[in-house]
């Protein structure tokens, strides 16, 4: 349509523009817009198109995660601790994302610090579920999710430490999709744990989130752990769909805890896969119920030591230093006044800055994980938790690498109910944490994982999602099998029963 | 193994953080629920498994060593809390 001339950039703008100032105040997926910035450039970018000059991703219109930096404009991470920080260069995937054209319409909502699995921890207030407002949109890339889901742009940035692009695109109903470690570079991105940190996109369709990664992936000097494997044309690679490919249904994602709906639902895409002519082996990940515990030692211990960095001194919130150092007198004072002589236990005052400026700037799921990762890397107790937690890293990913000699891709269900409603778990951190089950697994082996809807739930209608894992760098496997779901899933008459 | 008040203390200050009565008495039951789960890791028996530190095997590789320009002065002190033309400006570390 664009090409015809029949719509403009500037409508398509426009058109985002108004959905978003109409729906955003109940949704809560953009933290901010950029109206006139965007439709500025969206006027630059069809001239681009009508002389023929246009980048692959013109026309594009994305909305991007508050955890990416973007020159000018803030990124807070929804923490009171970036609450005024404003980047003062491009992530990488945004600088790419430009150079191809794309609109980058506003910023995203999310869990603080990328930490949380409902979009609830976030200084800008909790992210509603676009189908229906009292239930959480997941998390932490619950802003990216819902705008896509609401319509607010085609397609967003989230990233993916344990499942923050997968479960809120399940939750939402959306595509979302998780790259392999390396795949993409993490420069500009605001660091979680490094080790499991990746970008990942969200979209309609499993071709929207190929377009997306093909013009993200790819080597930069700037993040030593992205990859030199050549970046295939992923969207070209879904024009022809195979079908004679190897699913592999692994019996531990399908036991206890699994809403059996959502476990029939993910069965009968595989058999519709099977009638294409896709084959369906069983397969065994037996360290799977291990995923959980260690994911939270490395990711935590990980976190401890990347958040380290916010100390108030050169960038993020400071705390009054008038108020430290009367709070420190009031405790000298007191000391004293007990006759105590030893004011070795007494912070410095810069010591106190520090941690003033901390406790004031983090809330209290990034405190937690904070204090987690540092007992579990504290002295004593590092190899009974992170040793130990390393260790089964090792077995979890030799049991993919033991599966995927077998099979192509590997189903099951994304997360193991449907969109909880808000308020329901936030008193409980460890019932948050296991939400994590399926999804979490793929990054402590660093393979890639997609989340396709796969119709809705037959008694709270809220959307099920269907994921797929493939090997490392076998994105084009990934997605193939994504999209050959997403046609049997569409043939069904009734959208809601594939 | 179970957490008290004054592990927990003793580890806000090593995370440099200053919690009031209330946070440390809660985060003392979050985390002993946490690392109480945690402990199913203790069923496996991983004495002939390395640990794994990079989850890619490939290296970190080599680029040229080549001189880009730096952030300017002044955007990078931008962000700063407080800040003078040409330093970040911090309390007196001595008195």
């Amino acid at each position: 349509m664009l090409e015809s001339g029949e719509l403009t950039v500037p409508d398509l703008v426009a058109g985002y523009i108004s959905r978003i100032e109409q729906d955003n105040p109940d949704i809560n997926a953009f933290t901010q817009w950029h109206k006139e910035e965007s439709l500025e450039r969206a006027h630059h970018i069809q001239r681009k198109i009508e002389n023929g000059s246009a980048g692959p991703l013109a026309g594009v219109v994305l909305g991007v995660k508050e955890v990416f930096c973007q020159k000018g404009f803030p990124a807070t991470c929804a923490s009171k601790m970036l609450a005024s920080y404003e980047a003062v260069y491009d992530a990488t995937v945004v600088e790419r994302l430009l150079a191809g054209d794309a609109i980058i319409i506003g910023r995203l909502n999310m869990d603080e610090f990328a930490m949380g699995s409902s979009n609830e921890n976030s200084m800008y207030g909790p992210v509603r579920n676009p189908r229906n407002t009292s239930r959480v949109p997941g998390g932490s890339s619950g802003g990216s999710a819902a705008a896509v889901a609401a319509g607010m742009c085609h397609a967003s940035l989230g990233s993916d430490t344990g499942g923050s692009v997968r479960q809120p695109a399940s939750f939402c109903g959306v595509v979302g999709l998780k790259p392999s470690y390396g795949r993409v570079s993490r420069h500009g991105l605001i660091a979680y744990a490094s080790s499991f940190d990746s970008v990942g996109a969200f979209g309609s369709t499993v071709h929207d989130a190929s377009v997306i990664l093909k013009a993200i992936a790819g080597r930069d000097d700037m993040d030593a752990t992205s990859s030199t494997e050549p970046v295939p044309d992923y969207p070209a690679l879904l024009d022809e769909v195979r079908p004679d490919i190897t699913i592999g249904i692994p019996k531990e994602y399908f036991g206890d805890g699994l809403d059996p709906v959502i476990r029939d639902r993910v069965m009968l895409v595989a058999e519709k896969m099977e009638a294409k002519g896709a084959k369906l082996v069983d397969i065994r990940l037996p360290n799977l119920k291990y995923a959980i515990a260690a994911y939270y030692v490395l990711a935590t211990a990980e976190a401890s030591s990347n958040l380290a960095r916010f100390d108030g001194i050169r960038y993020g919130h400071r705390a009054d230093m008038k108020a430290v150092r009367a709070r420190l007198k009031a405790e000298e004072a007191e000391l004293t006044a007990d006759g105590a002589a030893d004011l070795s236990g007494l912070d410095t005052p810069m010591i106190r800055l520090y941690k003033q400026s901390r406790t004031e700037g983090f809330g209290p799921e990034v405190k937690r994980r904070i204090m987690l990762g540092t007992y579990v890397l504290s002295a004593g107790y590092y190899e009974a938790y992170y040793g130990k937690a390393q260790r089964i890293r090792r077995l979890i990913k030799q049991d993919f690498e033991q599966a995927f000699s077998k099979v192509d891709v590997i189903i099951s269900p994304t997360a193991p109910t449907t969109a909880f409603e808000l308020g329901s778990k936030v008193n409980d951190p460890l019932q948050m944490y296991l939400n994590d089950i399926y999804t979490i697994s793929a990054n402590l082996a660093g393979i890639c994982g997609i989340s396709i809807p796969a119709g809705d739930h037959s008694s709270d209608g809220m959307p099920i999602g269907v994921q797929f894992m493939a090997n490392a760098f076998r994105e084009p496997e990934l997605l193939n099998a994504a999209r050959l779901a997403e046609m049997v899933c569409g043939e069904s008459a009734d959208a809601s029963s594939p | 193994m179970s957490v008290t008040i004054d592990d927990v203390k003793y580890m806000a200050n090593l995370a440099r953080l200053q919690l009031s009565e209330d946070e440390a008495a809660s985060l003392v039951r979050d985390m002993n629920d946490i690392l109480g789960y945690m402990e199913l890791l203790e069923q496996v028996d991983t004495s002939d498994i390395p640990p794994l530190e990079h989850v890619s095997d490939t290296g970190a590789g080599f680029r040229p060593d080549k001189a880009h320009p730096p952030l300017d002065h002044e955007e990078a002190l931008k962000n700063a809390p407080d800040a003078d033309s040409d330093y970040f400006r911090v309390p007196r570390v001595i008195d």
